[in-house]
């Protein structure tokens, strides 16, 4: 074991860089239950238009979960290719999924157009408001995300990600998994239970 | 450098997935997305629509948390201080949902 590993140790055997994070996690699980209750709770109760099947363009949508996911492949990948050593691996899948966290956020920012464009605004109607700050938040995550990997991408081509600190891409990783699964659950609460 | 090897609280490291697995679990993933799309579509599948898709989407979040982010082998602990607070958030989600009338039936 390395020192830089040994000094972020507790005493019950785990990381404590993974142990914070797992911590952290736990909080944005409660900050999007609470912005997906308060999209349950409004939902059905705008009194004016438009409405989630007014305007809702699910196969658009279906393909930036599957740009998601695939991303989230991409993560696991980049880890394991890490964790085995191979940088070079290791460089390709981090700059994949960053790519493709820049392809779903392109895609949100073309959907957030086309509403304001069709009258749906954050002031419009009580579906606008829970649906743009909840899925603002979630892209403003997926945003960091991004920033994250591209920063590890660069310490990866300047040759400091090695397998002794593959703790801090899984630690990117575990963010950005969880940025996933809560698109899990927004596509079908928000996009597909309408 | 290397610690000593009487290291009181050694981090404990445990084996993560092999790429085949993660290339599996992405493969389920994309046809358990196919299939919630699919029954959305279809009329048939109307009637069972919201219980339907909230166990696809219960499935697809419960092998994402599982393999890619390694809860099933790592720590219990991390499992914890995950799984407790979404408890937390989904009770919260069940019942103001119940306050607000979410769930009373309708004529």
């Amino acid at each position: 074991m390395t020192i830089a590993a040994a000094t972020h140790r507790t005493s019950m055997g785990l990381d404590s860089r993974k142990m914070a994070f797992w911590a952290f996690i736990g909080s944005e699980c409660l900050l999007f239950g609470s912005l997906i209750s308060t999209y349950l709770v409004y939902k059905g109760r705008s009194v004016v238009g438009p409405y989630p099947h007014d305007i809702l363009n699910i196969p658009f949508t279906s393909v930036s979960t599957f740009d998601l996911l695939m991303s989230s492949l991409m993560m696991v990948l980049a880890l394991a290719a890490v964790q085995r050593g191979d940088l070079k691996w290791a460089k390709v899948w981090l700059v994949a999924t960053a790519l493709l966290g820049i392809f779903f956020l392109s895609g949100q920012v073309y959907e957030f157009t086309s509403f304001v464009r069709e009258g749906l605004t954050l002031q419009t109607n009580l579906f606008g408001a829970t649906f743009f700050v909840l899925t603002g938040t979630h892209g403003a995550h997926v945003t960091v995300g991004v920033v994250w990997l591209l920063t590890l991408w660069v310490r990866a081509l300047q040759g400091q990600l090695t397998a002794a600190n593959a703790v801090t891409v899984e630690i990117c990783g575990l963010y950005w998994h969880f940025v996933d699964v809560i698109w899990i659950v927004i596509f079908t609460v928000v996009y597909l239970i309408q | 450098m290397q610690q000593p090897s009487t290291d009181e609280h050694p981090v404990v490291q445990h084996a993560h997935p092999t790429a085949g697995v993660y290339l599996r679990v992405a493969t389920i993933l994309v046809i358990l997305t196919v299939i919630e799309v699919g029954v959305f579509y279809v009329p048939a599948f109307h009637s069972i629509l919201v219980p339907a898709l909230l166990l696809l989407s219960a499935v697809k979040f419960t092998l994402v948390v599982m393999f890619y982010m390694h809860l099933k082998m790592d720590s219990r602990f991390f499992t914890f201080l995950f799984g407790g607070p979404l408890l937390l958030g989904l009770g919260m989600t069940m019942g103001l949902m119940f306050l607000f009338g979410a769930f009373a039936l309708r004529r």
